[in-house]
């Protein structure tokens, strides 16, 4: 009997009846839930932990939680790197495509420092690694990690670096070297702090497995273009009692890239869809790889970096190292992160209410938008692009576009009346003119009448704004 | 010891010691006595431990640590796929009844978008370069590299695809707006014509937004170019589809589906154009939205719309394109910011680049894309993932130690 036919197959579908037939049906509305049913469906959508139900903790209820447990386990399993506010959880993957439900626990991304830089370099990036922030629809966008490298092959040297690299951050470390004699001091001046050590290989597993559990670290293996030994060694550790895997199937920036895609989906596929424990791992890719091209322009190192990342972002990767610490890289990694990391079961929305943009006076334009995310930040963007004062404002429709909102009635001539009193507008203009998106135009009489607001029919798209308020707005004649 | 607490150690270390055993018994077992005893003594009743049991030991490692690496086997998780998507040519030679040098075949997946593992793409993605038949703004990224050719369709095309490594063109016939210029579908032909004449690569024509003026230049356009299997963008919901499906087939062109992020759209506006049109007639766009301004959408429609299809779902079987241009709204593409983020220069063509890729990963067959750095780049993975493999993982062995 071939492996393949030996091995469970297990759909991670799991629907509320499974689970529901396993919670104590008792409906005692201790979890805060109407019933064990509703219960259920929350557990399914990991909206509510198993351990929010307190009958389930009891003695007798044992197997079941068990049980329970076992059929919630995500089947990429979740590891933590490092420790205290800024530690890190990778993997605890429930689905192989976000529309399947959504993905849980960012893509980690780590910045390079080596144990030969100066100790001026060393501390600048790992101070720009830890401060690093960038402002996105009301989030902020950060790096996670920080990659000590021996490339001095150095013990005493890597110690050191690691050293001062522990006591200038909190962020969470990856000690990178292929030899564990190397690596030892690292993991001395970094005890109690959960680094992710990398990497146990095929050559050096024994001495990295000991290091793992001796420091209590999550351990990485690497085995690069070789998915057979990096199942073997997955297994192989597991059964040393390394209970925190993080995999690299290796990262191929060029040719090869073809590759290192193929693997990468393989391993998810097969931890997703086929519940092979092996590879049910968090994976880690490094496109800090694009550098490894000898005698080129540093432009296309990072150029390339950046593509690789974010085609590593989409295809499964839990961690990141890279090299870049450019803006121009790092942006679009952060925020492709952010998008792919977005529940799809959730409109995005932003907080309705009053916003100024630019310096509105007391004859500037005010006009309302839906607060789904995308709808404002588009409005927001065509408005100050365009250069134009006014006041802005906007309206709760659940997070749903001005369109649908309007055919789903969570946009209503009542709902824009009522935030014109709540906002205050009425006291920072003058005037008493509302400019409505062109999509809301048969809301005009309604608002109107409701409102005791004139109402100016703006423009379908956007864009149109600032042309729109250019011939149209003139807020003198009432 | 309690009870419970015995009860989760034989829960946690019973099967697995016995999986263990059974599983690698070929393996050199070290100590293996002693741990059997200690094993034994955990599974002893509470009563034979002493009181009080104030202190819970936690249990010693059972586990036997393997001396060697414990071979496991791989086998790549390759699955079927009821559905196939269908095969779209683009652009007709002399003896298909055009004029092109060669026609463009897209589609004919089946299995999802770079899962090598189980069958290579069929056909690599084609990049269509966007030229304008009147002035725009443009982002300054992109200006600098077209601006003596703005105003000038052919030689844009031209140096679309001499330079910049276009597959196709993409002729936009913006300056037909009422609102703009109004240019007449008579005089809109004739540009179209010229470009066909500067440029022996297929075409795309795409109008100005205003529906109705759409149709009259479109159904002029198909005419002028009988024959040429022009990709016709775009035919939405809200035209006249008979009419706009009949002209498509009579000069025998080619129909860009389009609608916006909704895969029932999608399949309805299929479904309506199947009356007039085969199948191979027909591309979908579900709409691209840039990197940071809804590509998570975008995305994830496409990935669904390719999943459904391979997996059965007839109307959506269709090779997906994307309007890649769209990257370039996002603000971080073309804004002047503060310095630590980098020139726009780099901003703007990286933005289309990532957009492009990641959508790339879901299956898009045809990019629509603006920037000669970002379509370089686009083309090069293209290359790699449809035609490459093969590397050599030991030139990454060693990337700890490399020097930077």
């Amino acid at each position: 009997m071939s492996e393949r036919e030996i091995r469970v197959r297990r759909t991670k579908e799991i629907s509320p009846i499974d689970v529901y037939k396993l919670l104590p049906k008792t409906n005692c509305k201790e979890c805060g839930e109407e019933n064990c049913m509703a219960f259920a469906a929350k557990l399914v959508n990991r909206e509510v932990k198993l351990e929010e139900c307190p009958p389930l903790l009891k003695k007798e209820n044992e197997e079941a939680y068990k049980k329970l447990w076992d059929l919630l386990k995500p089947p990429v399993k979740e590891v933590t790197i490092g420790v205290g506010d800024r530690a890190v959880k990778i993997g605890g993957k429930l689905v192989m495509y976000r529309h399947e439900l959504t993905y849980f626990n960012p893509t980690a991304i780590a910045i390079d420092v080596t144990d030969e830089m100066t100790d001026e370099e060393l501390l600048q990036r790992a101070k720009y690694t830890e401060d690093f922030r960038y402002g996105y629809i009301g989030q902020e966008l950060r790096l996670n990690m920080i990659a000590i490298r021996s490339t001095s092959n150095d013990p005493q040297r890597f110690g050191s670096t690691v050293k001062k690299v522990a006591e200038k951050t909190s962020l969470p470390l990856i000690l990178c070297s292929l030899d564990a004699k190397v690596l030892e001091p690292g993991l001395v001046a970094t005890a109690g702090r959960r680094p992710l050590i990398y990497a146990a290989t095929k050559d050096n597993w024994r001495e990295m497995a000991e290091l793992a559990l001796m420091y209590d670290c999550p351990l990485t293996v690497f085995a690069p273009g070789d998915l057979k030994l990096l199942r073997s060694l997955a297994g192989t550790l597991t059964e040393y009692g390394v209970e925190d895997l993080v995999l690299d199937p290796g990262t191929l920036p060029t040719e090869g890239l073809a590759d290192t895609i193929n693997s990468f989906t393989m391993i998810r596929r097969a931890a997703c869809k086929e519940g092979d424990e092996l590879l049910g791992f968090p994976l880690i890719g490094t496109p800090i790889t694009a550098w490894m091209e000898k005698g080129e322009a540093p432009e296309i190192a990072a150029w390339r970096e950046a593509y690789v990342a974010s085609m590593l972002i989409t295809r499964y990767a839990d961690a990141l190292i890279m090299h870049s610490a450019e803006g121009w890289v790092l942006l679009p990694t952060l925020i492709l992160r952010q998008n792919l990391y977005t529940d799809p079961r959730k409109p995005v929305a932003v907080e309705a209410g009053l916003r100024t943009l630019g310096k509105p006076d007391g004859n500037s334009p005010v006009m309302f938008t839906t607060n789904f995310a995308l709808t404002y930040y588009t409005v927001e963007s065509d408005i100050t692009s365009g250069g134009v004062d006014c006041y802005l404002i906007v309206v709760d429709t659940e997070g749903i576009s001005v369109e649908s909102s309007v055919a789903g009635r969570q946009l209503t001539a009542e709902k824009v009346a009522e935030a014109i009193k709540q906002t205050g507008i009425e006291g920072k203009v003058k005037h008493r003119k509302l400019i409505i998106p062109g999509r809301a135009a048969r809301l005009s009489g309604e608002i109107q009448e409701l409102s005791g607001w004139e109402v100016l029919v703006g423009p379908i798209d956007s864009s149109g704004i600032p042309k729109f308020i250019q011939e149209k707005w003139k807020p003198g004649e009432a | 010891m309690k009870e419970e607490d015995e009860k989760r150690v034989v829960l946690k270390f019973g099967p697995k010691l016995l999986e263990l055993l059974s599983k690698f018994g070929e393996i050199e077992l070290e100590d293996v006595d002693i741990e059997v005893e200690d094993l034994e003594i955990w599974l002893q009743p509470a009563a034979a431990v002493a009181a009080p049991p104030a202190v819970v030991v936690p249990p010693p490692p059972t586990i036997v640590k393997p001396t060697e690496i414990l071979e496991a086997e791989f086998v790549p998780p390759v699955w079927e796929y009821p559905g196939q998507i269908v095969e779209v040519n683009l652009g007709a030679t002399k003896g298909k009844g055009g004029t092109r040098s060669m026609s463009l075949t897209v589609g004919g997946e089946e299995v999802p978008a770079y899962y090598l593992f189980e069958k290579p793409t069929p056909h690599p993605p084609v990049i269509v370069f966007d030229v304008f038949d009147a002035k725009i703004p443009l982002a300054r990224a992109v200006r600098m590299h077209v601006q003596d050719v703005m105003g000038d369709p052919a030689a844009w095309a031209k140096l679309a695809v001499e330079k910049f490594g276009a597959d196709m063109i993409t002729l936009h016939l913006i300056s037909t707006d009422p609102l703009i210029n109004d240019t007449q579908p008579k005089e809109a032909a004739k540009t179209v014509e010229n470009v066909l004449q500067a440029v022996d690569v297929p075409l795309a024509v795409g109008g100005c937004g205003d529906k109705k003026k759409d149709m009259d230049v479109f159904e002029r356009v198909m005419e002028v170019a009988d024959g040429e299997r022009l990709l016709i963008n775009s035919v939405t919901l809200d035209m006249d589809i008979e009419r706009m499906g009949k002209a498509i087939k009579k000069h025998g062109h080619v129909a860009l589906a389009f609608t916006s992020m909704d895969m029932n759209q999608a399949r309805e506006l299929n479904r309506r154009l199947y009356d007039f049109l085969p199948r191979e007639q027909i591309i979908v766009d579900t709409t691209t939205a840039a990197l940071g301004y809804g590509l998570d959408y975008a995305f994830s429609i496409m990935e669904r719309t390719r999943l459904a299809g391979l997996m059965g779902d007839a109307q959506l079987q269709h090779p997906m394109a994307s309007g890649t241009t769209n990257a370039w709204a996002a603000r971080e593409a073309w804004m002047t910011m503060a310095p630590e983020w980098g020139p726009r220069e780099l901003r703007g063509p990286i933005w289309e680049t990532v957009t492009a890729l990641t959508l790339l990963l879901t299956g898009v067959d045809l990019f629509m894309m603006m920037h000669p750095a970002a379509v370089r780049t686009v083309k090069e993975v293209i290359g790699e993932l449809t035609g490459g493999g093969g590397g050599n993982p030991e030139k990454i062995a060693d990337w700890v130690t490399m020097k930077i």
